[in-house]
């Protein structure tokens, strides 16, 4: 069992990565619906410039530019011409796979340095990964997963303790209430798009990176969609995605352990599980109807002061 | 001494596409002084405020502050130079509590001081008479206290001009008093205040000197104290108009028409929910419906209409119940409604259609065989025109090209023409200038005379009692009392509004 939950949590850090980008990003009033192609963008510059260098933090780097410059993109779409986000975010999304596989044709099959598998390696935390159960389960980990925890943490804290934080909440629920306010509603936009496509990148590199430890084509597959469907599902609180990336995680890699059980389903109802569970999420909380929970009333909406 | 300038603006030019909002617009006001801002729909007093809080910027034309020329490029630079915009649509997040939203945008720090934040609120609260509970959530407050707030929340902001637009549209009597209250007490304090409005009586109350616009220019300044309000009318409308509502006393036999009886609907929002509704429309009489917005005004033309469905109780039209009946054929009964939502356009017709077309929509299922006789539509469309005398191109013109009250007049015009039985108009004036206001009530005085029981939904409590024989008071879907305008005073339907019997027996005490 701790075997399984440990391997849950490694699962579950893509999803949680690009989870909290996608929360970032929604909090600003842009529907980023381009989360699986950042990824695939942030999977394939990855692999590539720490395949090159050798060097994890230059990968790392690579990642986070590539998500970065891609959701700037969609910043540059969507704020300043105003462009319709659904559309803009779908082109991103076919924009990154392809160049994902264009810029991985000569990287397929090859396998990451071992500095990098190294730098990768699990660490024992110490005292916090010695407390029975807890430690094996979330305290023998790589950096990344350390990197998770906190980035729940201070995203948290800065979405519900924070002066931007405020801010930022009330440019996605009313960007005209923020305007008017005094906020620079256009640099929010900016910004959190940024970091928002900086993490998926991340959670890309980590699919690359750490979990395949080899280029293949596709890598992601589909996770950028689950994160989409895990913003819902966590309405737009980040605690709450660390719980629905953990589940789902868990769900992706059931088949593995079930089938080493000895249990024989076929794989491809396992291989649905977490897809049809995005389903029947998105349909739970739809019913939810506390004010709290629901999204940021200004998303989607281009904003454009003199707008009559 | 002379008074300081708070603001002087000078020779504002505005243009949106081919539209000139403001042309050349002036506008002085001093420090301690109420200063009304006067005129039509669309004569260019949002726009002129808009400008001054940095929300546009104009194209030509200078702004100074305190005699410093200045060049806002954003509200933030606004708010700076000490002005407060209170808009009429209020800017608030719903989802956040008082205390946040006075914080946005504000203060420096990383992590949020939420104590001190309220020890400063508490203060400006005091000072100014002012009242709101720093963590009550938004959207659970009535539209008085979000007014309020977004006061408080400019004065945290330092701000020693007050813009207001349009404070009072929504407000109930008791409320305004309490906003002018509020106004004078910040007049008091040395601020300037400006206030957009297009009811007269309170442009009469509160202010100290008026200016007036008129299609987009400044038509003049004035001292209140020197000025009647026939004057001011002229200056806005640009000619003399008689603005006396004649209320026909008919004398007919009251014949009930439509009887309401124990009627509940639930709705979505749970404020406007029906419950226990029962009232009579009779035969030659306008029954006004006030409330504040939501109160179940919509509810109720709906149900009546046949659009919504009842959870209980009976509609008696002429005897015959209609509850479960279809939309058609309650029409067909000669029940019409127009309803004006606040988009104007959303109910009833169909912007991208003209005129003949839109009354062959309610039309054509009198129509025998399967094509459409259009030659009798447009002849009915052309006498409409005329009757009502709307301004448009031709009949073939799509009608959302048309103005606002060209529109409503369009849509109350087809209803009128079925020589309905009970017509039920909601909000038929709004947002329309003075003149059109007139021609829609002579238009619902001329139907009572010919015997038309009608539902009249209104906003404006003046309007309300100058033309209706009985208002009937909504509040949370309940009926608090239905009165005759003669016996009771604004005040009294006011308290109606928000309380209930308890307020107006308290009152006459």
């Amino acid at each position: 069992m701790e075997g399984f939950l440990a391997a849950t949590v490694i699962a579950s850090m893509p999803l949680l990565l690009a989870t909290i980008g996608e929360i970032i990003t929604e909090k600003a009033g842009l529907l980023n619906l381009g989360v699986e192609g950042l990824m695939l963008m942030g999977a394939i510059m990855g692999f590539v410039v720490g395949f090159e260098t050798g060097n994890p933090w230059l990968g790392i780097l690579g990642a986070i530019l590539a998500g970065a410059a891609g959701s700037l993109i969609f910043a540059f779409l969507t704020v300043t011409l105003r462009a319709n986000q659904v559309v803009t975010g779908l082109t991103l999304t076919i924009f990154g796979t392809g160049f994902a596989s264009f810029m991985g044709k000569s990287y397929v099959g090859l396998v990451v340095p071992q500095e990098i598998k190294d730098f990768f390696a699990k660490v024992h935390f110490p005292l916090l990964g010695d407390i029975p159960f807890i430690g094996p389960v979330f305290f023998r980990q790589d950096v990344f997963a350390y990197f998770g925890y906190v980035l729940v943490a201070v995203t948290a804290i800065y979405f519900y303790r924070t002066r931007q934080g405020l801010n930022l909440k009330a440019v996605g629920e009313s960007a005209a209430s923020a305007d008017a306010s005094g906020i620079n509603v256009t640099l929010y936009k900016y910004v959190h798009t940024c970091v928002g496509g900086a993490l998926c990148g991340l959670g890309g590199a980590y699919m690359s990176l750490v979990m395949m430890s080899v280029w293949v084509e596709n890598v992601v597959a589909g996770r950028g969609w689950i994160a989409v469907a895990l913003v819902i599902f966590a309405s737009w609180n980040p605690i709450k995605a660390f719980i629905g990336a953990f589940l789902f995680g868990g769900l992706s890699i059931l088949g593995f352990r079930l089938q080493s059980m000895g249990i024989h389903i076929s794989q491809y109802w396992v291989d649905m599980l977490p897809y049809a569970a995005t389903i029947v999420i998105i349909i739970l909380s739809s019913r939810k109807n506390k004010k709290e929970n629901q999204p940021p009333e200004d998303l989607g909406n281009a904003y454009f002061r003199e707008e009559r | 001494m002379e008074p300081v300038k708070a603001i002087e603006m000078k020779g504002i030019c505005k243009a949106f596409g081919s539209v000139m909002a403001n042309e050349d617009v002036d506008l002085t006001v001093y420090n301690g002084e109420v200063h009304a801002l006067l005129g039509e729909n669309g004569a260019g007093k949002s726009t002129l405020v808009n400008i001054l809080s940095g929300i546009y910027r104009q194209d030509r034309g200078t702004v100074s502050v305190y005699g410093k020329e200045v060049n806002f490029t954003s509200p933030k630079d606004s708010i700076e130079m000490g002005i407060g915009m209170i808009h009429q649509h209020f800017k608030l997040v719903d989802v956040m509590t008082a205390r946040q939203n006075i914080a946005l945008g504000k203060g420096k720090g990383l992590f949020m001081k939420n104590k001190q934040l309220t020890r400063e609120i508490r203060a400006i609260s005091d000072q100014y008479w002012l009242d709101v509970d720093p963590d009550k959530k938004v959207y659970n407050m009535s539209v008085g206290e979000k007014q309020t707030l977004e006061i408080i929340k400019v004065l945290y902001r330092g701000a020693k001009i007050l813009v207001l637009d349009e404070p009072t549209a929504v407000l109930t009597p008791q409320e305004i008093r309490r906003l002018f209250k509020i106004i004078r007490s910040m007049r008091d304090n040395g601020c300037a205040v400006v206030i957009i409005t297009h009811k007269l009586g309170e442009v009469m109350e509160i202010s100290d000197r008026i200016t007036v616009l008129r299609k987009g220019r400044s038509v003049g300044t004035v001292k209140t104290s020197e000025v009647q309000v026939p004057t001011l009318i002229e200056m806005m409308v640009g000619k003399k108009v008689d603005l006396a509502i004649k209320k026909e006393k008919t004398e007919k036999e009251k014949e009930t028409l439509l009887e309401v009886d124990n009627l509940y609907v639930t709705s979505s929002d749970q404020k406007s929910s029906l419950s226990g509704i029962s009232f009579s429309l009779h035969a030659g009489e306008i029954l006004g419906v006030a409330g504040v917005a939501g109160s179940g005004q919509k509810e109720l033309c709906e149900t009546i209409a046949g659009l919504t469905r009842a959870e209980k109780g009976r509609i008696f039209f002429e005897g015959e119940n209609i509850i479960g009946k279809t939309p058609r054929d309650i029409i067909r009964l000669g029940i019409r409604m127009g309803f004006i939502p606040e988009d104007r356009l959303g109910m009833g017709l169909v912007g991208a259609m003209d005129i003949v077309h839109n009354l062959i929509l309610k039309d054509y299922q009198n129509q025998p065989g399967i094509f459409l006789k259009r030659a009798a539509c447009e002849a009915k469309a052309k006498s409409i025109v005329e009757k009502l005398d709307i301004q448009t191109p031709g009949v073939h013109y799509p009608i959302k090209k048309l103005s606002g009250g060209n529109i409503q007049k369009v849509l109350l015009g087809r209803e009128i023409d079925s020589d309905p039985k009970v017509l039920i108009t909601a909000y038929p004036a709004r947002g329309l200038d003075i003149g059109a206001s007139y021609k829609i009530y002579d238009l619902l005085n001329e139907q009572k005379k010919k015997g038309v029981g009608i539902l009249f939904v209104g906003e404006d409590l003046d309007v309300l009692m100058d033309l209706c024989d009985r208002i009937m008071v909504l509040c949370m879907g309940r009926i608090t009392g239905i009165v005759d305008p003669d016996e009771v005073t604004k005040e009294q339907i006011g308290l109606l509004m928000t309380g209930g019997k308890e307020g107006l027996a308290h009152d006459q005490i």
